[in-house]
């Protein structure tokens, strides 16, 4: 079992720098997913993580032991590729047994690795066969296998799921999942996918431009983002953005948003924010599974709902919900419906919006201002 | 019979149009059969004159439909006939290429695969620049080469022997194999290095199993390149060597221009096409795979 820490990591090529002070820690059996988009620096951290690109500055550290200068075979790590990387010109076992040829290991342990992984994967069948006979998802397998043969102490996944097809994807989704919690080794996972990140990892971190904009587990990231990057790159729809203006109604604290016609929407908040941006100006994010069509019923059951009246400008029917673009002063934002009762063309809906769910960030630093009693 | 009659609606349109489509294709034909004809015409000639009697070449000239036939040239050009006063044919001449081309293009074409293998999977600073300037020897003409290497063979105390022009091949064609083997490579998924890295392996390691299997197709290609490139030069073989050590381009050239007596041309037209026979061979056998290494892409 292992643990991975990594502090004050720098990555320049030339004049650019790729990564810009990286820290993060990995728990015995953890699994960790970096999310971004590309360019962020992900796929980079990674490969520095495997030693496969040298480290600028900073230390990176497998069960405590500094590797930065240490190769990647020495390492003591696995890794699956995106493009899976499988040897065209070996057989599935070949594959799977060129690494530990390469360490010496004895054939008959090789055999009793090869027979144990081949079975966790359900891939027998398949072993003779080279990877320009097997399918995408096939493929898949035996890259996986490759890695668990090396019994490591990590595991590296370098966005393996990318070139499957929707379908097979979600599937190979909840085959590692299963996968790591038969195995529990320590895991890294590097997805753009916002959704793999949330299903499969015990803690994300998003990154963005060679940092780290957040790390905490799925739920808290969903929840409270750090600042409005990390509240839009995570979930889909993505979550609505209103500027508004901090406000006090009753002498209860509120968010004053413009609405089409120069009137004013107030929108009570449940709970007063912690602090307050110099001028008041804030904005308000709502995910769109926060936005309903209100009715006084809901009201009662949901207590932070707040009111005002949006045209519905499209609507986008998916069968289990119906998304709506609805106008909200100069903006456009989106909503997640039941799709009895959604919303119609044409229509001015009269929204709810559950205050006790949304997000205030700084406009001027972009972060989240913390909300609820200090 | 609805379809009969649509079909005789548009007859004379589609006969004239069919009968246009047929008359531009014989004159493609033609066209093509005729310079196909030119460009055989002297390897014609050759063959035939070395089956014909040397009287009867004489007597109805060079160029002539072959009026006599006699197998006399072909021994006589291999083993006995006299070029400077040695009398073995060319058949020393042609064990001197084989001894010449084979190992030259063995040797050259390793070089190219693990100078490409470097370039494109084990970049390092300046690699870039390095290959630009192993790519200028590929423009380069061999006779600016000429002096250099005559200095370079003198002091190896290398030149009139076949075991210099093995190496002036070797190192002249390193550009060219280059090329085509960093080509080939570039294309192969650097991930496949990176995956092997982790599995343990090392520089030779991954060039042994991962590269060298994945290479055939473009070491067909540089292998036949090579060969023929070799075996078909003569003028290093001219320049550095002379009489026994000479391989067989340059014995050729010695046979044509020594004119003791009458001009042999039904020997010197069997040596030519003794000496025709490897190249056409290989090409012959790895043509095909000529073709596909130089048109194929990367590997999936």
């Amino acid at each position: 079992m292992a643990t991975l820490t990594i502090s004050g990591l720098h990555k320049r090529f030339g004049t650019v720098e790729v990564l810009r002070g990286i820290d993060l820690e990995a728990r015995t059996g953890e699994f960790v997913a970096l999310v971004g988009p590309s360019g962020c620096g992900k796929s980079t951290l990674l490969a520095m993580i495997a030693g496969l690109e040298s480290v600028s500055e900073g230390e990176i550290r497998i069960d405590g032991r500094l590797v930065n200068s240490v190769a990647p075979k020495d390492r003591d790590i696995a890794m699956v590729f995106q493009s899976y990387a499988l040897y065209p010109t070996m057989t599935a076992r070949q594959n799977m047994t060129f690494g530990m040829e390469s360490r010496g290991v004895p054939k008959a342990e090789q055999e009793a690795a090869i027979k144990r992984v081949a079975a966790l994967l359900q891939i027998e069948p398949l072993l003779n066969r080279k990877p320009g006979q097997l399918s995408g998802g096939q493929r898949q397998r035996v890259a996986m296998g490759r890695a668990l043969v090396r019994d490591p102490k990590l595991f590296l996944f370098d966005e393996p799921l990318s070139n499957l097809d929707a379908k097979l994807r979600v599937d190979m989704r909840t085959e590692i999942k299963k996968l790591h919690l038969r195995v529990g080794k320590t895991t890294i996972y590097v997805t753009h996918d916002q959704i793999e990140a949330m299903t499969l990892a015990s803690r994300i971190a998003v990154m963005h431009q060679g940092s780290i904009q957040q790390f905490d587990e799925p739920q808290v990231v969903y929840d409270h983002p750090a600042n409005i990057f990390v509240a839009g790159f995570m979930g889909s729809p993505s979550m609505n953005f209103i500027p508004g203006e901090l406000t006090k109604v009753d002498g209860h604290p509120a968010v004053a948003i413009a609405l089409a016609g120069g009137e004013t929407a107030m929108l009570p908040l449940p709970q007063p924010p912690q602090s307050r941006p110099a001028n008041g100006k804030v904005v308000l994010g709502v995910r769109p599974e926060h936005l309903f069509r209100y009715d006084p019923n809901l009201k009662s059951q949901k207590a932070g709902l707040a009111m005002l009246t949006a045209p519905v400008e499209v609507v986008e029917p998916t069968g289990a919900e119906t998304h709506a673009v609805l106008k909200v002063g100069e903006r456009e934002i989106v909503g997640r419906f039941d799709p009895d009762g959604a919303p119609r063309l044409g229509e001015l809906l009269p929204l709810g919006i559950d205050m006790a769910h949304a997000c205030l960030f700084d406009p001027d630093t972009q972060a989240l201002i913390r909300q609820g009693s200090a | 019979m609805v379809d009969a009659t649509y079909d005789i609606a548009l007859d004379p349109l589609a006969r004239s149009a069919s009968l246009r489509y047929a008359a531009g294709r014989i004159a493609i034909y033609s066209f093509l059969g005729f310079f196909a004809l030119i460009y055989l015409l002297p390897l014609f000639v050759v063959v035939a004159n070395s089956f014909r009697e040397l009287p009867e070449i004489t007597r109805n000239g060079l160029i002539a439909l072959p009026h006599s036939f006699s197998l006399k040239a072909w021994p006589q050009a291999w083993a006995h006939y006299c070029v400077a006063g040695t009398c073995e044919g060319i058949k020393r001449n042609f064990y001197n290429s084989l001894i010449m081309t084979i190992p030259a293009t063995i040797a050259s074409t390793l070089l190219g695969a693990i100078n490409g293998y470097v370039l494109s999977k084990w970049r390092f600073p300046g690699s870039e620049t390095l290959f630009v300037c192993i790519l200028l020897g590929v423009f380069m003409p061999g006779q600016v080469a000429l002096l250099p290497w005559a200095y370079i063979l003198g002091n190896l105390r290398l030149s009139d022997s076949v075991y210099g022009l093995i190496l002036v091949h070797v190192i002249q064609g390193i550009s060219f194999t280059t090329l085509f083997c960093r080509n080939y490579y570039v294309n192969i998924p650097d991930d496949l290095i990176k995956a092997a890295r982790i599995d343990g392996a090392g520089f030779w390691r991954i060039f042994a199993k991962i590269i060298l299997p994945l290479s055939p197709p473009i070491l067909i290609v540089t292998v036949i390149w090579q060969f023929t490139g070799i075996w078909n030069e003569f003028l290093f073989g001219l320049v550095f060597t002379g009489g026994t050590q000479q391989p067989i381009t340059a014995a050729l050239v010695a046979l044509a221009t020594s004119q003791m007596n009458a001009h042999p041309y039904d020997v010197a037209s069997s040596a030519v096409l003794i000496g025709a026979i490897p190249p056409l061979l290989i090409y012959l056998f790895g043509g095909k795979y000529f073709v596909r290494g130089l048109t194929q892409g990367a590997i999936k």
